[in-house]
């Protein structure tokens, strides 16, 4: 199964990274959007995955059942997922900013910043 | 410490100089302060036996073997005395050359800096500051060479000067190194008397090359010699001070330093010595500019200093410090001269002087005791120098004739220019068609200076048996680490070395009865190319090669930026791959989970598709399609906080994305070409390298996992039974307070863009 999922991480990637080098303003958005999920998915899913056993203390029991999932990359996934989209809404409203300057969306036309 | 406060004193002095020259009446009172340091050295050397040394230490980087060493023995004394001595002269010549100058404060600071970084050069004892310290020569002399920094010339100059003693400064500091190790010590005190520990090193040719090539650049021997003439681009007292008696002897000091444990090297340094001689001379002896001429008979020095070293026996040893002594006396005096001539009728060029004895009668004098000095007259220190040069010549067992033809020629040659730089402009008649020269005697403080070193220089011969005993013995002594005899005499008898005194003598009228001729074929000698040019060709290529870099690199294109990255990157990941062998296991085992099989199919779907549809609807549609299948992915996967958290985001990301998206213009199809190509390819391949690493980090585990104990305190000790929760907002909730710092940062940025539309300049292409 996790052949699958690497399968997935790796076309996440691929098309982030494809999208980033896209001269389209959208694009640009949308490859650092693809790129994020990829990253997180990774983390996620190199530290092994368990199906169906959350870490979650059980009322009378003082820890886990042995066998429950690793919380540690989980804790450290949530927080990226949460400065990714932190991260998703500066860059659009910063590129949409750029954009108005600039009046253009071609990213390679933003090369010349004495310009605007 | 003892030895650090004249360093320190100088130092001080240099710092304080811009604040307190501009409130005195004259800046001559700072050459009080080497003065008094010069006192001091030569009170020290008095009270030291001539084979005693005196040494103080303070603890510095003890780990590296780099402590504040110092020692002070005949030698270093010597050179320090020299350094300091001949330092304040230049101080009070100073005065009166730039006397008014607005960067005065400047000068003096750069030129105390040299002094205190030259006096610590001659007394450190320890290898790394006897670097530092060298390193600090070189970097005082590019700031002064460059003093007139308005005038590109100066900078070019100055740069080639530090370029070439850097470079040689860091050969030298490979082969300290070296020494250091091999030696086992990085005390030089220590260091001297393992000879045979040095010598019996692999290493030994290594670094015995290395410390020669350091000495070689600073000493401007061949082929590095050619920043030396340039270097006059500098002040004149400069010149006098750094670039005749002080910094360009360093090289020479370092060399007969060591000679003791890097001995045997006779036709190494003979040879560079000799090349070195013949080349100053033959090239100077063209020259009319007054300090060209004085900067190429320091190169003919220089060379005749190394050679000297090379034969190494205790007469050329001696010889070699009588003719240091005497060079620095009657070279910073001839050179303190020219700069009156030129303070004085405004020009340097010898052709156009004569007859400035009647008008500068006291420039005049001093030049002449030091002309004749430095053409070895007697009874001038300099004509003992000569003397013992051919001396030590025909003492030797093998190579003599070799020796004293070189020597002879060499001398010749210095003779002619001698007269040249110091009799010349003075007692020569007025030549058909010259102008008549404007010119008026500098003041006091101009001629004073380089009378006092030519008296010197005068002093010093005529009481042999005084210098011997003083300077010359202790200093042989301190290079030759054991005590000798020195019995100095203006008189030798009738012998060889009288002869070829008197040979010199006679070739040297004649070609200065020749220098008009000589002239006439100065451009035909500046014209050669040589080593300068392999410079010059160097720099030039390594200005072309950086452009062309960064032409290549620094496109200014983003994507241009991310594929030269991410393809470097991409290298070293398959690189890594294939050295190691270790490509992932990509059986697949085990059963198939069919809902997560779905989900992952639907996620590659929506990123393919939002990475290929040009409509805008689509585009969102397919990235809430990636969003929520990866929410429910880490739902499936036991991660309910992530699939919860996730989903918001998710909802929120689209929801702003569709406020956005109709403000931006539609998705432009790109042409597809060969780059489109490449970057498709590249992207595919990193997707994939980034897939085997997930593959490959289950069979990474680098420490033990600390999951277990977290899970372990999460109630106990935190009373919370969602373990990924306690984690956040407990165990690790400096990392959560930073996370939510950086989301009110965003917030603030994006508020910030918000607030105030910029005008727009240009219609929407």
């Amino acid at each position: 199964m996790n052949l699958v999922l690497a399968l997935t991480i790796a076309v996440l990637f691929a098309s982030g990274i494809y999208c980033l080098m896209r001269r389209c303003l959208m694009r640009l958005v949308v490859g650092l959007i693809l790129l994020g999920q990829g990253a997180n998915l990774l983390v996620f899913a190199a530290a092994g995955l368990t199906a169906g056993q959350p870490a979650l203390v059980a009322e009378g029991a003082s820890a886990p059942p042995p066998g429950a999932a690793d919380p540690l990359p989980q804790a450290l996934v949530l927080t990226a997922i949460v400065i990714g989209f932190g991260l998703t809404v500066f860059s659009l409203t910063l590129l949409n900013r750029a954009r108005k300057a600039s009046g253009t969306d071609d990213v390679d036309a933003f090369n010349r910043t004495d310009a605007v | 410490m003892t030895l650090l406060w004249p360093i320190l004193v100088l130092a001080g002095t240099g710092f304080l100089a811009p604040l307190l020259s501009p409130r005195l009446r004259s800046a001559a009172l700072f050459a009080l302060v080497p003065a008094a340091v010069a006192g001091w050295f030569a009170w020290q050397m008095a009270t030291l036996g001539k084979d005693e040394t005196m040494t103080s230490s303070l603890p510095w980087f003890g780990m590296l073997g780099a402590g504040l060493d110092f020692w002070l023995d005949g030698f270093g004394g010597l050179m320090a005395l020299l350094a300091t001595g001949i330092g304040s002269l230049i101080a009070v010549y100073a005065s009166g050359y730039m006397g008014g100058h607005p960067q005065m404060g400047r000068f003096l600071m750069l030129l105390f800096g040299f002094m205190a970084a030259m006096v610590g050069v001659v007394v450190a004892d320890n290898l790394i500051l006897l670097f530092v310290f060298w390193e600090l020569t070189s970097i005082t002399s590019y700031l002064l060479i460059g003093f007139n920094h308005e005038d590109k010339e100066a900078r070019a100059k100055a740069l080639q000067a530090l370029l070439v003693t850097g470079a040689g400064g860091l050969a030298m500091l490979a082969g300290l190194l070296l020494l250091g190790g091999a030696a086992d010590s990085w005390k030089l005190s220590e260091l001297l008397g393992r000879g045979e520990q040095i010598g019996a090193s692999p290493m030994y040719p290594v670094f015995t090359l290395l410390i020669l090539a350091g000495a070689a650049a600073k000493s401007a021997q061949v082929p590095l010699h050619f920043w030396l003439p340039n270097a006059m681009a500098a002040p004149t007292p400069v010149s006098a001070y750094l670039h005749s008696a002080t910094m360009v002897k360093a090289g020479v000091f370092l060399l007969a330093r060591l000679s003791p444990v890097l001995d045997g090297t006779v036709l190494w340094h003979g040879t560079l010595g000799g090349v070195t001689l013949l080349t100053g001379a033959g090239l100077g002896i063209v020259q009319h500019d007054l300090k060209r001429i004085l900067a190429y008979t320091t190169l003919a020095v220089l060379g005749t200093l190394t050679m000297l070293i090379g034969v190494g026996t205790e007469l050329a040893l001696e010889s070699m410090v009588v003719f240091l002594v005497g060079h620095a006396l009657y070279k910073a005096a001839l050179f303190m001269v020219a700069g009156t001539i030129d303070h004085g009728t405004g020009t340097r060029d010898v052709r156009r002087l004569w007859g400035l004895r009647r008008i500068m009668p006291f420039t005049a004098t001093a030049a002449l005791l030091a002309a004749f000095s430095k053409a070895g007259f007697p009874p001038f220190f300099g004509f003992i120098g000569k003397e013992y040069v051919y001396k030590t010549g025909s003492a030797m067992e093998a190579a003599a004739p070799l020796l004293l033809g070189v020597a002879v020629v060499g001398n010749t040659m210095l003779f002619a220019l001698a007269l040249k730089a110091g009799f010349h402009p003075f007692w020569s008649k007025r030549q058909a068609g010259a102008d008549p020269v404007a010119a008026h005697e500098g003041p006091p403080s101009l001629w004073a200076p380089p009378l006092a070193l030519a008296l010197a220089g005068l002093a010093l011969g005529l009481f042999p048996g005084w210098a011997a005993e003083t300077v010359v013995a202790s200093a042989v002594c301190g290079i030759m680490q054991h005590p000798v005899e020195v019995s100095l005499a203006l008189w030798h008898g009738l012998n060889l070395p009288l002869l070829l005194s008197g040979v010199t003598i006679a070739g040297g009228f004649f070609l200065y009865r020749q220098r008009r001729l000589l002239w006439r074929h100065h451009h035909t000698v500046e014209a050669l190319r040589g080593p300068m040019h392999v410079y010059e060709r160097g720099l030039a290529g390594l200005v072309d090669f950086a452009k062309a870099q960064t032409r290549a690199l620094q496109s200014g294109t983003l994507s241009r930026y991310i594929f030269i990255i991410l393809g470097s990157t991409t290298a070293l990941l398959l690189w890594k791959f294939a050295h190691f062998r270790e490509w992932p296991d990509l059986a697949w085992r085990g059963g198939v989970d069919w809902v997560p099989l779905a989900l992952c199919i639907m996620v590659m779907a929506g990123a393919v598709v939002a990475t290929t549809t040009s409509s805008r609807i689509t585009i969102l549609f397919a990235l809430g399609v990636v969003g929520l299948g990866i929410a429910v992915i880490f739902l499936f996967y036991s991660a309910p906080d992530l699939a919860i958290t996730q989903i918001l985001v998710e909802a929120l990301t689209i929801i702003l994305l569709l406020m956005v998206v109709h403000h931006l213009a539609p998705i432009r199809h790109e042409q597809h070409s060969w780059g489109t190509a490449s970057q498709a390819l590249l992207s595919v391949v990193f997707g994939l390298c980034m897939g085997l690493l997930v593959r490959h980090a289950k069979e990474l585990q680098l420490a033990a996992s600390i999951a277990e104990t977290l899970a372990a305190w999460s109630y106990p000790e935190a009373h919370g039974r969602n373990v990924v929760n306690v984690i956040l907002v407990d165990f690790r909730a400096l990392d959560t307070f930073g996370e939510i710092v950086v989301l009110a940062i965003a917030a603030i940025g994006v508020a910030a863009l918000l607030q105030r539309e910029p005008s727009v300049r240009k219609e929407r292409t």
